[in-house]
């Protein structure tokens, strides 16, 4: 008995060993453990053995038939892994066509993207945010910012004026010459208007869209500016110097220097005009190679904006209200203002060689920023 | 401005090369913009020569060949040089340039052979050397010669300044003294310490006192302040000297005769425009200053006739107007060479008047740039003293006693105080006062010393005349004392903060949100021009009272196309999708974030403009780029934008309606595939597929025309201000859902359902959400199912399917009320 055991126990073996796959697995199974098959039967049967062989009989049966199910079970995981991978190799790739791309990302306008990253600058430094009407009056435009009644700023070849007349000889849409529409040239006026809404302390940025009737490869006639205005009882020109400092190398590096260059502005005194050291040649001039930088001409420098300490009569022009009491007095308030040009920020950074791309909106040129 | 900077050293002469020159003039204010060249390029190959022979060339009549002595330049005896000039001679002392000379031009003159005789050089005319335009024959420099013992072989340099850097100066609108080549000498002076030449004005041969013979009225002094003229006798115009022509070739003026050429030279250098008479041609002798009659002509040197008005000046004598006051002299009594008395007018104008008559009437000169900054008074004198002197050197003329001066003398401001104290807040560093009064002196300010107020050390200063209309201030001078003093001493601070903090205001994060989720949509962000024509309204189909055609109008466009301010962002969408389509880009997504522009004509009696911020959003083409798995993606349709506009909504936080568009009010969408946008049940937009009509037919989008919306961007944001976000538990119990389809009649919007559904199963609804919309066969014509899926949620139990079904009993109730049935 216990050979026949045995006997079967090997046979099992080499059939599960043989199997390919698991429906033969499956039959073996049947075949040796199954309900009809000689092993159970036999280890049903065990009583009707003699006593004495009973033990080494159902011993040795249970010894086989947990043996054959650890082969079938061993032998079922390698079928199945083989079947899986069979089943994958069938479903084969082709690896080298290209991928289906995700949703693609939009992009920022670089101007916008300029102008976002000029605004948190100054947020970390302190300063709110301000936006203003486009279309502005003489007196927030030039008079209220000091501007000689015969500034050249004020031409009409220099400034866009609206049309608010009705029709010809329309008397009912003439204004006040300080009452007059335009187009703000600046975005100065904001200055004004910021310190008739609110009292001193101020510090304030005032992105926007201005406009100037130039068009060629450096000017256009709509473009933006970041304008700074920071009034307090003690602000220095020096702190003017800091603040622009830290603009600079937030913008164009760590290593940047500025220089103040003394200039004129009506409505700051004293003015001046703001050079960056060169980003592109360190401020040396030259290249590696001895060539003059084609950045900075040859300067070291570029200029960036410009900047000055408030005009005292700017303040002046400021009535004191309710809204911003105890109102400017100029004997008790100062602070430094500055304007500067997105566009050529972002034309410096970018390498931007016409400034009519910006508008002309090309979407080969727009993806390559704003992301 | 043009300097000449042989000319600026000869006031003012710094131990600096002309970088040096440019970096502290550059630095103290007076920016150089570029340093040019003027001359010629390699002065050491220019000497002075005297002529020995000249014989007939051989072989070409017009040729001679000479021989000319140029000492030890060319020791082996006398230089060949073949001359063209018909007015060479023997023993002349002429300008020569040898072979390798760099002429103006930058040609290289080499040893030629001219017709077989080889030429060792040329001989010069002044046209060649860049001095003036004759090139009628060769400079003959024999009186210069007698006069500085000129010898053969000598530079050409010591006769004549035949090369110089010229910089060219951005002259800031506030220093019209620096518009004078002695004013930039002082700026120098003050920039660098080196010493300042005495005025070239300061001796004057004139005297004071009326002028027999000539008299002059002002009758608008308001506008002409002061009136100085005199009179010259035996005045003989001829062509200037060499100096003088070559200073003004070097600043860039023509050179005409001596008498005009003396009027220029004294304008640069002194910054004071003059003007001269031939006092033979001023009818009855007596000039007139008077405004203009309206639309009185008055014919200009140019010969043009121009018409005034009232707001002009003319100068007059006994025939009428000879000049328009500070902008064109009159051709009646021009300087002739038959000129022999010359009355010399020096005039002040009132700026801004001068400013206005040159912008109306398109005249500017150097004249009238000068004037319209407003001059000092005091510098008509000026001017007087130096014309004067160099009218009897050069001219050979007489000055006739006295000077006509008309207007009343301006009486000196009183002194400016300038504290220490305010001076250091004002910059945040400190300047002595010893270095501020010298700076000031420097720049010719009268400086004392004021009593000190405590330890407030203060200046008394007195201004010069000619920064009088710049410096009135305190403010003023601390700005001179910063320039000269040195900004980049200056220390970078920053401002001692009191507890301001930088933060953006609601709508600022909200807009940029805005931003932000539009390009997480797969959106480029563009910028239009604000600018648009009225063709572009046109092609919108826009009616004659549409209120797009409410738009505001420049005075003075660049050009048509740019004539108005957009009233929608709509045609600059359009045209940047058609410049990318025209590039062969057919899938664009862009939007656009701008301010649109209305007329106002309902508030009082003048006419407003409104402006607000708008977000315009178009997409053309396919959705999705196409791939080899899908290579006919669907086309961005109405669906499409609409999916942007709620994911827009859903980042706002604001929910948005849309309702169907009335199409004579969008006359520029698909009258069936457009919506009016609703916000907070108000208007704020439109969105919808572009009319065919207002889109060129060509077949680019593949039959569906470009989809678009439009929103108050203002409007937009100030509904969604940004709420409290409390939390709600969403994790605890879990959400029942459940889907239903109805059969509806197809009028009944499915907002309609939405808002039943919604209303009838509140509270315990929590979402809604139509998943298919069926029409066909299985549900009749005329009708429509809709599947729904929905969700409902208790935030302290678990629902059960009994503890819904008297909603869901509602909600049916509620769909039965809109004409629907449960489908099977």
């Amino acid at each position: 008995m216990i050979d026949r055991i045995a006997q079967l126990r090997a046979q099992a073996g080499e059939a599960i060993a043989a199997a390919q796959d698991t429906e033969a697995l499956d039959q073996l199974r049947v075949h040796y453990l199954g309900r009809k098959a000689e092993l159970p039967l036999l280890l049903r049967d065990i009583g009707a053995l003699p006593a004495d062989q009973r033990g080494a009989v159902g011993r040795t049966a249970n010894e086989a038939r947990k043996a054959i199910e650890a082969l079938i079970s061993a032998r079922s995981q390698e079928v199945q892994a083989q079947e899986l991978s069979g089943s994958l190799l069938a479903d084969a790739l082709d690896v080298t066509l290209p991928g289906t791309p995700p949703r693609p990302v939009g992009r920022m306008h670089v101007i916008a993207a300029t102008q976002r990253e000029l605004e948190d600058i100054f947020l970390g430094l302190g300063f709110t945010v301000l936006e203003g009407p486009e279309v502005e009056t003489v007196h927030y435009n030039f008079d209220a910012l000091n501007h000689n009644p015969n500034h050249p700023a004020r031409a009409r070849t220099d400034t866009f004026y609206l049309r608010t007349e009705a029709g010809p000889g329309d008397s009912a849409g003439e204004r006040e010459p300080s009452e007059r529409l335009l187009l703000r040239t600046h975005t100065s006026p904001m200055q004004v208007r910021a310190m008739e809404a609110h009292p001193p302390p101020l510090y304030v940025v005032i992105p926007g869209r201005v406009y100037r009737p130039d068009s060629d490869a450096t000017h256009t006639p709509q473009f933006h500016q970041v304008e700074g205005l920071a009034v307090d009882d003690d602000i220095t020109l020096a702190d003017l110097k800091g603040t622009l400092l830290a603009f600079a190398r937030a913008i164009f590096g760590d290593q940047r220097d500025v220089r103040l260059r003394p200039h004129f502005f009506p409505f700051t005194e004293p003015s001046v005009e703001v050079d960056v050291s060169c980003f592109h040649c360190s401020g040396e001039g030259f290249l590696r190679d001895g060539s003059r930088c084609p950045l900075c001409k040859g300067e070291g420098w570029l200029e960036v904006l410009g900047a000055g300490e408030v005009d005292p009569d700017v303040y002046a022009h400021v009535p004191t209200t309710e809204r911003n009491a105890p109102g400017y007095d100029p004997e008790k308030v100062q602070g430094f203002a500055w304007g500067m040009g997105v566009e050529r920020i972002a034309m410096l950074r970018h390498g931007i060689p016409d400034l009519r791309l910006y508008y002309e909106n090309d979407v080969r040129f727009l993806e390559q920023f704003g992301a | 401005m043009r300097v000449p900077l042989l000319w600026l050293r000869e006031y003012c002469d710094p131990p600096l090369d002309v970088a040096g020159i440019e970096e502290r003039l550059t630095m103290t204010g007076t920016k150089v913009e570029a340093v040019l060249h003027h001359g010629v390029r390699s002065p050491e190959h220019f000497v002075i020569g005297r002529v020995v022979s000249v014989e007939g060339h051989p072989d070409a009549d017009r040729l001679r060949v000479c021989e000319v002595d140029l000492g030890a330049a060319h020791p082996d005896g006398p230089a060949t040089i073949v001359c063209g000039a018909p007015n060479v001679a023997a023993g002349q002392t002429v300008a020569v340039a040898q072979p390798g000379a760099v002429m103006p031009d930058g040609t290289k003159l080499a040893k030629a052979k001219l017709r077989g005789v080889v030429s060792e050089g040329m001989i010069l005319a002044e046209d060649e050397l860049s001095i003036g335009a004759n090139h009628a024959g060769i400079m003959v420099l024999d009186e210069l010669a007698a006069a500085q013992r000129l010898a053969p072989g000598q530079p050409l340099t010591r006769a004549l300044a035949i090369e110089t850097d010229v910089l060219e100066l951005e002259i800031t609108p506030n220093r019209p003294d620096c518009l004078g080549i002695f004013g930039v000498a002082r700026e120098l002076h003050a920039a660098t310490g080196a010493p300042l030449a005495p005025p070239p004005w300061s001796t004057d041969p004139g005297s004071a006192g009326p002028v027999d013979d000539a008299t002059v009225t002002v009758e608008c002094p308001e506008l002409c302040p002061r009136f100085t003229a005199r009179l010259f006798d035996g005045v003989a115009v001829a062509p200037s000297p060499l100096w003088l022509k070559a200073r003004l070739a070097a600043a860039g003026q023509r050179s005409i005769n001596n008498v005009v050429d003396i009027t220029n030279y004294v304008m640069l250098a002194t910054g004071q425009p003059l003007h001269a008479f031939d006092f033979d041609r001023v009818a009855g002798g007596h000039l007139t200053v008077r405004r203009a009659r309206p639309r009185e002509p008055v014919q200009t040197l140019d010969g043009q006739t121009r018409t005034l008005d009232g707001e002009m000046v003319v100068i007059e004598d006994g025939d009428g107007p000879t000049s328009i006051a500070g902008l064109m002299g009159g051709a009646r009594s021009e300087v002739s060479s038959s000129t022999s008395r010359v009355l010399l007018e020096v005039a002040n104008w009132n700026g801004p008047n001068i400013h206005r008559s040159s912008w109306a009437l398109g005249l500017r000169s150097e004249a009238s740039s000068r004037f319209e900054k407003g001059l000092a008074p005091e510098a008509c004198a000026y001017a007087q003293a130096l014309a004067s002197r160099l009218m009897l050197e050069l001219c050979g003329a007489t000055l006739l006693p006295g000077t006509i001066d008309v207007g009343t003398p301006v009486a000196d401001p009183p002194p400016i105080r300038l504290r220490a104290k305010r001076l250091r807040s004002i910059l945040g560093m400190d300047v002595t006062t010893e270095r501020q009064a010298h700076i000031l002196r420097a720049l010719d300010f009268d400086v004392k010393r004021d009593d000190a107020d405590g330890d407030d050390e203060r200046l008394l200063v007195g201004v010069p005349p000619l920064r009088r209309q710049d410096i009135t201030r305190e403010a003023d001078l601390i700005e001179e004392i910063a320039r000269i003093a040195g900004l980049d001493e200056l220390p970078a601070t920053l401002p001692a903060r009191r507890g301001a903090c930088g933060v953006l205001s609601v709508q600022q994060r909200l807009r940029r949100r805005a931003v932000d989720a539009l390009v997480g949509c797969g959106l480029y962000q563009v910028m239009g021009w604000t600018f648009t024509s009225p063709d572009s309204l046109d092609q919108l189909r826009l009616g004659e009272d549409h209120p797009l055609r409410q738009v505001v109008a420049l005075e003075d466009p660049l050009s048509s196309d740019q004539s108005l301010l957009r009233s929608t962002l709509l045609g600059s969408l359009q045209t940047i999708a058609a410049h990318n389509r025209a590039r062969g880009v057919l899938s664009l997504g862009i939007f656009e974030v701008g301010t649109v522009f209305a007329l106002d004509t309902g508030s009082g009696s003048a006419i407003g403009v409104r402006e607000h911020g708008a977000l315009g959003v178009l997409m053309s083409g396919p959705a999705l780029p196409a791939t080899w798995r899908s290579s006919d993606p669907p086309k961005a349709d109405f669906f499409a934008l609409k999916g942007v506009l709620e994911a827009l909504a859903e980042a706002l936080g604001v929910s948005v309606d849309c309702i169907p568009a009335n199409p004579e009010l969008y006359p520029f969408l698909h009258p069936a595939r457009a919506a009016e946008v609703l916000c907070g049940g108000e208007p704020i937009g439109w969105l919808g597929e572009l009319h065919p009509l207002i889109e060129a037919g060509d077949g680019a989008h593949g039959g569906v025309s470009p989809a678009a919306m439009e929103l108050d961007l203002d409007a937009l944001v100030a509904s969604a201000a940004i709420r409290r976000h409390d939390y709600r538990d969403l994790i605890s119990f879990p959400p029942l859902r459940r889907d239903l389809a109805v059969v509806l009649p197809e009028r009944v919007a499915a907002a309609r359902v939405e808002q039943a559904v919604r209303e009838s199963g509140a509270p315990m609804l929590e979402d809604m959400r139509i998943f298919d919309v069926y029409t066909g066969p299985q549900v009749g014509a005329n009708m429509r199912s809709l599947a729904l899926a929905l969700s409902f949620r208790d935030p302290q139990r678990t629902l059960s399917d009994a503890d819904i079904d008297p909603v869901w009993t509602r909600i049916l109730a509620a769909l039965g009320e809109l004409g629907g049935e449960l489908r099977g």
